[in-house]
C-alpha cells in the first residue's frame, strides 16, 4: 500500500539542492536534481551522521558534506570504495507537486 | 444523414475531418463552426509565415472550394457559446444548429502571466494568425524593439522571426536554461549561444514583475529591477486547453475534457480531439498524438473500432540553423547510463541515456542527423547491447574515434592569447613551434611563453602537442577531477581565453566527461567563473560547500556555528550584549572565543540560522565569513592609541582593511594581521598579508603561513601612507584570485609563481597595480555585501524543512 502525501512545489527545492521532511523517525532529505528528478532518503550518513540534505548534489548522486562520502540517490548505496547504504523512500513529481511515499513514515508515529 | 456538428476547425479536428470523409463521403452532415474568422491551416506553420519565409496562403491546408465540394456548412468567425444536451442543439453567436453527434475540437488558449499591465495594447500572445500580423506590424518600424516573455520551443520561434524581421529582440526566461523540458543544461548553453549569436539576447533566469506603458506597451520591468524597453511584448509562457464551454455542458472535465480511447466524453454522442482533451491523465501540445487521435475519431465516428494509445514524442525547434533534438526521457537514474559526446570545435553535444539494453532517452544538439534512427531505437524498445560502445556515433559509424581532448585547444583562434604575462598568442608559439621549437624548454626561450608566472605551462604544452601531433609526448599533469583530462591551470586559462562565463559553457567547450561535474570540480568553477566574470556570472549556491551554501560552519552533529565580524578585533558593550542575548534566545551551547580576534556561537540549529542572523543585524553586525574560502578576519594590537610603543594607528588600518576585503571571494582563506610595532603583537609575521608599522610607515609581507605548514612572510614592499597599503593589499588579493589554483593558499601560489613576478605586478608596474585594484573594487561593488542579511531577505525558505509529517500524522 502506498500513501503519497504532497510536500510541497518542484520549485520550493532548488535545482541540484534538497530540503528536509520533518517525521517521527527522523529527518528525510528530499533532493531535486539538475534533471528535476526528485529522491528521497534518510537524513543522516551511515559513515558518522552527516546531514545528506547539506550536500553537493552531482548527476544523480549527492555528496556527504562532514566526510566527502558519495551515495546514489536512486538506491541510497555508497559509491566508489565506501559501504554503506541509506534507506529510500518512493517520491514522485506529478503536476509540479512533490508527492512522498509516507507510508512507513507517518504510520509508525500514528501508532 | 446523421448530424455532425465539429466546434474549432483546428488541425486535429481538420485530420478527422479529411478521414472521415475519405472513408465515407456520405455517413454526416456536417457542420464546422471556427471562432477565428477562417477555416482550417497548419498553425504550426505559423513561426516561417511571421519570419517571412512562407506567406499564409501557403499554409492553408483547406480552402473554400475543399469545404464546398464535400458539402461543409462553415460557420467562420462564429464562437460556439452554449450546447444544450436534452435538445441537442448547439449554440453559436448566430443562432441554432441541433446534432446528433458533436466533436469538440476546441484546441488550447494561450497562458498569459497576469502580472500588470499583461492587458495593454502591444501584449501578445503566438497562438493564431491576429497574433503574428500583430508582430509583423510592429516590425515594420525601424529600430522597433520586442521582449518575448518564455524561452520554450514557441517564444523561440518568434524570437527567431522577429529578429529576421529586424526587431532588437530580448528573450527573458524563468528556468535557468533555455527549454528546461527537453534540453539539459549542455544543450539548452549551445542553443543560447546560437541565438545570442544571430542578435537575440537572452535572459535567463528573469522573472517579469510588470509591464508597464501609457495606453500601450513600452516596456518590461523585472523583479531584479532590471527595466526593458519594448514596442511590443509577446508572452509565450505556455497553453490552457480550451475547456470552458465543456464544462458549461456538464462533461467530465480534469485538466482537459476526458476522453477514453475512442475518443469518447463522459456523454456517448459527444467526442473530442487535439489540445482540448485528457487522456489517462495526459494532455497534449504537439501535433504527433492529435493526428493519432483523429485517425481514432474517424473511425468511432463511423462505428468501426480503433485504440488511442501514447507514443513516445520528440521535439525540434523550426528556427533555421538550430539543430536540435530531443526525445524520450533522459533524468537520471540508478539502472541508467549516461554516453555524452562533445566536439566543441564544432559546437555539438550529443546525449544518450541508456537503461538496461534499452536507449530510452537522447537529447542532441548541433549534429541532429541520426536524430531519426536514435527516435526509431526508442519508440521500438530496440536491444542496443550489440552497438553498445559505438552507438553515440550513429548508424554510420560502428567503431568511431574518441573525443579529442585536445579539441578545446586546437580550436583556439591565433590571435588568442595564450600567455598573459607576455602577451604571446597562440599563431606565435605555432609559428615557433614550425621554426623548430619542439619542447617546452625551447618555446619558452624563443617567445617567452610560460617563462613569467608560468600558470599557462599546460596551455603551451597543449599547443605543443596539437601542433607536432604524436612527436610531442606530453608531460602527466594532474588533472581537476575525474570529470575532465585538464589541470586546474588549463581550466583558468581557457576559461578566460574562450570567454567561458557559465557552468554549462565549461562542461560543453572544454569537453566535460559527466552532464554535471562533481563535488570537486564545481565549486572550483563557481569561484574562477565568478572571480573572472564579476558581472556576468551568477553565483552558484548549489555548487557551494554547506559552509558557503549556508553561510555558516557545519558541525559534527549538523548543528552550525554562527560568528559575526568585530571589525579588526573592536567591539561594544551593545555588541557584546545583542550577542549575549542571541546565545540565550537560540539555547547556544558554547560561546567560544576564537584564535581570530571575536566571538563563536557554537551548536546553532541550521532551521534558526535566519533568526539568530536577524537579530545580530539588527544590532549592526554582519556575518564574519569564518566558513568562507574569502577574507577571514583581520588582527590588530591596539598601537597607539594606548599602547606607549606603538608607531602607527595599527586598529584603525585594520578596520580599513577588512572593511575594503570583506565580502570578497577567494582561491582559498585570506587572514590578515596590522601589528602596531615590531614586537609584532597581532602575529602578523605569520599572515596571508601581514603589515607591521614602523616609524617610517608600514612594511607590507604576503605568504605566510601558520596552520599546516608554518612559514614567515616575505616582504613585497615598503610603503608611506595608509592608502599604499589599502591599493598593494587590494592588488595583491586580486592577483592571486585570478591566478592562483582553487584551494592553494597565497604561500603556495607564491612559491609557484614566485615573488619576482607578484612584485614586478603590484610594485614595480604602477598601471597594472591600478588596473588590479580597479578589477577588485568591480567584483566589490556586486560581492561587498552582507550574506546574512541578503538570505534572511531572499533564501530563508531554504534553512526550514519542506515539510513536517510529524504534525501531520499528530492531526
Ligand atoms: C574557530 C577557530 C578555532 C578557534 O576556536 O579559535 C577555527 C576553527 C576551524 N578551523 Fe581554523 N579556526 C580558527 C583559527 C585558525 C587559525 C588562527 C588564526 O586565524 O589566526 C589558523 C592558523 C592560521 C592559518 O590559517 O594559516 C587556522 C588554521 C586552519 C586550517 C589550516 C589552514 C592551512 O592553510 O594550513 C584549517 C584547514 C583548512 O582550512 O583547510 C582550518 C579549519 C578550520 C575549521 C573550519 C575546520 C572545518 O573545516 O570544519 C574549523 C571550524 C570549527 C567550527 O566548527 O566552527 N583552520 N585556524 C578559529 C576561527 C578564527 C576566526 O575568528 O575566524
Ligand atoms: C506558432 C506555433 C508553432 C507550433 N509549432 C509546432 C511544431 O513545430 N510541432 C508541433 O507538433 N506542434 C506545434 N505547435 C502546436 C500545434 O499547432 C497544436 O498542437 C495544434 O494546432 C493543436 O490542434 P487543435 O486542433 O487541438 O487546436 P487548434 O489548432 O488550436 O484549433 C482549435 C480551434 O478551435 C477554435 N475554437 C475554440 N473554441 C471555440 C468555440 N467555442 N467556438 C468556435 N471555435 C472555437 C479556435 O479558434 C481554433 O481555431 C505550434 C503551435 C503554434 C501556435
Ligand atoms: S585545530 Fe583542528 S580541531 Fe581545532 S578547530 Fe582547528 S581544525 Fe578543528
Ligand atoms: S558523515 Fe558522511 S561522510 Fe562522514
Amino acid at each position: 500500500m502506498t500513501n503519497w502525501i504532497d510536500i510541497g512545489a518542484l520549485e520550493d527545492i532548488p535545482q541540484r539542492g534538497a530540503r528536509v521532511v520533518k517525521t517521527a523517525r527522523g529527518c528525510v532529505a528530499v533532493f531535486r536534481t539538475g534533471e528535476d528528478e526528485v529522491h528521497a532518503l534518510d537524513d543522516r550518513c551511515p559513515h558518522k551522521g552527516g546531514p545528506l540534505s547539506e550536500g553537493i548534489v552531482h548527476g544523480g548522486s549527492v555528496t556527504c558534506p562532514l566526510h566527502n562520502w558519495v551515495f546514489d540517490l536512486n538506491s541510497g548505496v555508497a559509491k566508489g570504495a565506501d559501504e554503506g547504504q541509506v534507506a529510500t523512500y518512493a517520491a514522485r513529481v506529478e503536476d509540479g507537486r512533490i508527492l512522498l511515499d509516507a507510508t512507513d513514515l507517518v504510520a509508525r508515529s500514528a501508532a | 444523414m446523421q448530424k455532425l456538428v465539429v466546434i474549432g476547425a483546428g488541425m486535429a479536428s481538420g485530420r478527422a475531418l479529411e478521414h472521415l470523409i475519405e472513408a465515407d463521403p456520405t455517413a454526416y452532415d456536417i457542420t464546422l463552426f471556427n471562432a477565428e474568422p477562417r477555416g482550417n491551416y497548419n498553425r504550426i506553420m505559423l513561426s516561417p509565415v511571421l519570419s517571412g519565409e512562407k506567406s499564409f496562403e501557403e499554409i492553408v491546408t483547406h480552402d473554400e472550394d475543399w469545404y464546398a465540394v464535400h458539402g461543409i456548412t462553415t460557420r467562420f468567425g462564429e464562437k460556439v457559446v452554449s450546447i444544450d444536451r436534452d435538445r441537442k442543439v448547439v449554440i453559436g453567436e448566430n443562432g441554432e444548429v441541433p446534432y446528433d453527434k458533436l466533436v469538440f475540437g476546441t484546441g488550447s488558449s494561450a497562458f498569459i502571466i497576469p502580472c500588470p499591465g499583461h492587458d495593454l495594447p502591444g501584449v501578445v500572445a503566438f497562438r493564431d494568425l491576429e497574433d503574428t500580423t500583430a508582430m509583423s506590424e510592429a516590425s515594420a518600424t525601424p529600430g522597433a524593439r520586442a521582449v518575448v516573455i518564455g524561452g520554450g520551443l514557441l517564444g523561440l520561434e518568434a524570437a527567431a522571426g522577429l529578429r529576421l524581421r529586424g526587431m532588437e529582440v530580448t528573450v527573458l526566461h524563468l528556468a535557468g536554461h533555455l527549454m528546461e523540458r527537453q534540453l539539459d543544461p549542455s544543450a539548452g548553453y549551445l542553443l543560447q549561444k546560437d541565438l545570442e549569436r544571430r542578435g537575440i539576447t537572452v535572459l535567463t533566469e528573469a522573472s517579469t514583475k510588470e509591464i508597464y506603458g501609457n495606453g500601450k506597451v513600452e516596456g518590461v520591468r523585472l523583479v531584479d529591477g532590471t527595466d526593458l524597453p519594448a514596442d511590443i511584448v509577446v508572452m509565450a509562457v505556455g497553453i490552457r486547453p480550451q475547456v470552458q464551454l465543456a464544462k458549461d455542458s456538464g462533461l467530465a472535465v480534469g485538466r482537459a475534457i476526458h476522453v477514453d480511447a475512442q475518443m469518447v466524453t463522459s456523454d456517448p454522442d459527444i467526442y473530442a480531439v487535439g489540445e482540448c482533451v485528457e487522456f489517462e491523465g495526459n494532455v497534449f501540445g504537439l501535433v504527433a498524438p492529435l493526428y493519432d487521435q483523429a485517425k481514432v475519431l474517424a473511425k468511432t465516428l463511423l462505428g468501426q473500432d480503433d485504440t488511442f494509445v501514447v507514443k513516445q514524442l520528440s521535439t525540434k525547434l523550426k528556427v533555421t540553423g538550430c539543430d536540435l533534438f530531443s526525445a524520450g526521457d533522459f533524468a537520471d537514474g540508478d539502472t541508467r547510463e549516461d554516453i555524452v559526446f562533445r566536439d566543441p570545435a564544432r559546437g555539438v553535444y550529443k546525449r544518450l541515456v541508456i537503461e538496461g539494453d534499452k536507449l530510452v532517452g537522447a537529447v542532441m544538439y548541433g549534429d541532429t542527423a541520426d536524430s531519426n534512427w536514435f527516435f526509431g531505437l526508442i519508440k521500438d524498445g530496440a536491444d542496443i547491447a550489440e552497438m553498445r560502445d559505438t552507438l553515440i556515433f550513429g548508424p554510420a559509424f560502428q567503431g568511431g574515434a574518441q573525443a579529442d581532448p585536445l579539441a578545446a585547444v586546437a580550436a583556439l583562434p591565433d590571435d588568442a592569447e595564450i600567455c598573459g604575462c607576455n602577451g604571446v598568442c597562440k599563431g606565435d608559439i605555432v609559428a615557433a613551434i614550425k621554426a623548430g621549437a619542439t619542447d617546452l624548454g625551447a618555446v619558452k626561450a624563443t617567445t617567452k611563453a610560460s617563462a613569467s608566472c608560468g600558470t599557462c605551462t599546460g596551455l603551451v604544452e597543449q599547443v605543443l602537442a596539437v601542433t607536432l601531433g604524436d612527436d610531442f609526448k606530453m608531460p602527466a599533469a594532474q588533472p581537476m577531477c575525474g570529470c575532465t583530462d585538464l589541470t586546474h591551470e588549463d581550466v583558468r586559462r581557457l576559461i578566460k581565453a574562450s570567454e567561458l562565463k557559465s557552468m554549462p559553457a565549461v562542461w560543453q567547450e572544454l569537453g566535460w566527461k559527466t552532464k554535471d561535474g562533481c563535488h570537486v570540480c564545481r565549486p572550483a568553477l563557481n569561484f574562477y567563473l565568478l572571480a573572472d566574470w564579476p558581472l556576468d556570472y551568477k553565483d552558484d549556491l548549489q555548487s557551494r560547500f554547506i559552509n558557503e551554501r549556508k553561510h555558516a560552519n557545519i558541525q559534527k552533529d549538523g548543528t552550525f556555528s554562527v560568528m559575526p565580524r568585530m571589525w579588526g578585533g573592536i567591539t561594544t558593550p551593545d555588541e557584546l550584549r545583542a550577542i549575549a542575548d542571541a546565545a540565550d534566545k537560540y539555547g547556544v551551547p558554547t560561546v567560544k572565543v576564537t584564535g581570530g580576534q571575536r566571538i563563536d556561537l557554537l551548536g546553532v540549529k541550521g532551521e534558526d540560522l535566519p533568526a539568530i542572523w536577524k537579530d545580530l543585524n539588527d544590532a549592526g553586525m554582519v556575518s564574519g565569513q569564518a566558513y568562507s574560502k574569502g577574507l577571514r578576519t583581520v588582527k590588530t594590537c591596539v598601537g597607539t592609541d594606548h599602547c606607549r610603543f606603538g608607531t602607527q594607528d595599527s586598529t584603525g588600518l585594520g578596520i580599513k582593511l577588512e572593511k575594503a576585503l570583506w565580502g570578497s571571494w577567494t582561491p582559498h582563506k585570506v587572514k590578515l594581521a596590522v601589528s602596531g610595532c615590531p614586537r609584532n603583537c597581532a602575529e602578523a609575521t605569520c599572515k596571508d598579508v601581514g603589515v607591521i608599522c614602523v616609524d617610517s610607515g608600514y612594511q607590507v609581507g604576503v605568504a605566510g603561513a601558520a596552520g599546516m605548514d608554518v612559514k614567515e612572510t616575505e616582504r613585497l614592499a615598503d610603503v608611506k601612507t595608509e592608502e599604499e597599503v589599502l591599493d598593494y593589499t587590494r592588488a595583491f588579493i586580486q592577483l592571486y584570485r585570478e591566478n592562483a589554483k582553487y584551494l592553494d593558499r597565497p604561500y603556495k601560489w607564491v612559491a609557484k609563481v614566485g615573488l619576482d613576478w607578484v612584485k614586478q605586478q603590484v610594485v614595480e608596474d604602477v598601471a597594472n597595480r591600478q588596473a588590479l585594484v580597479d578589477r577588485f573594487e568591480l567584483s566589490q561593488s556586486i560581492y561587498r555585501k552582507d550574506p546574512w542579511a541578503e538570505h534572511v531577505a531572499r533564501e530563508q525558505p531554504r534553512y526550514a524543512p519542506i515539510a513536517n509529517l510529524v504534525q501531520e500524522a499528530a492531526e
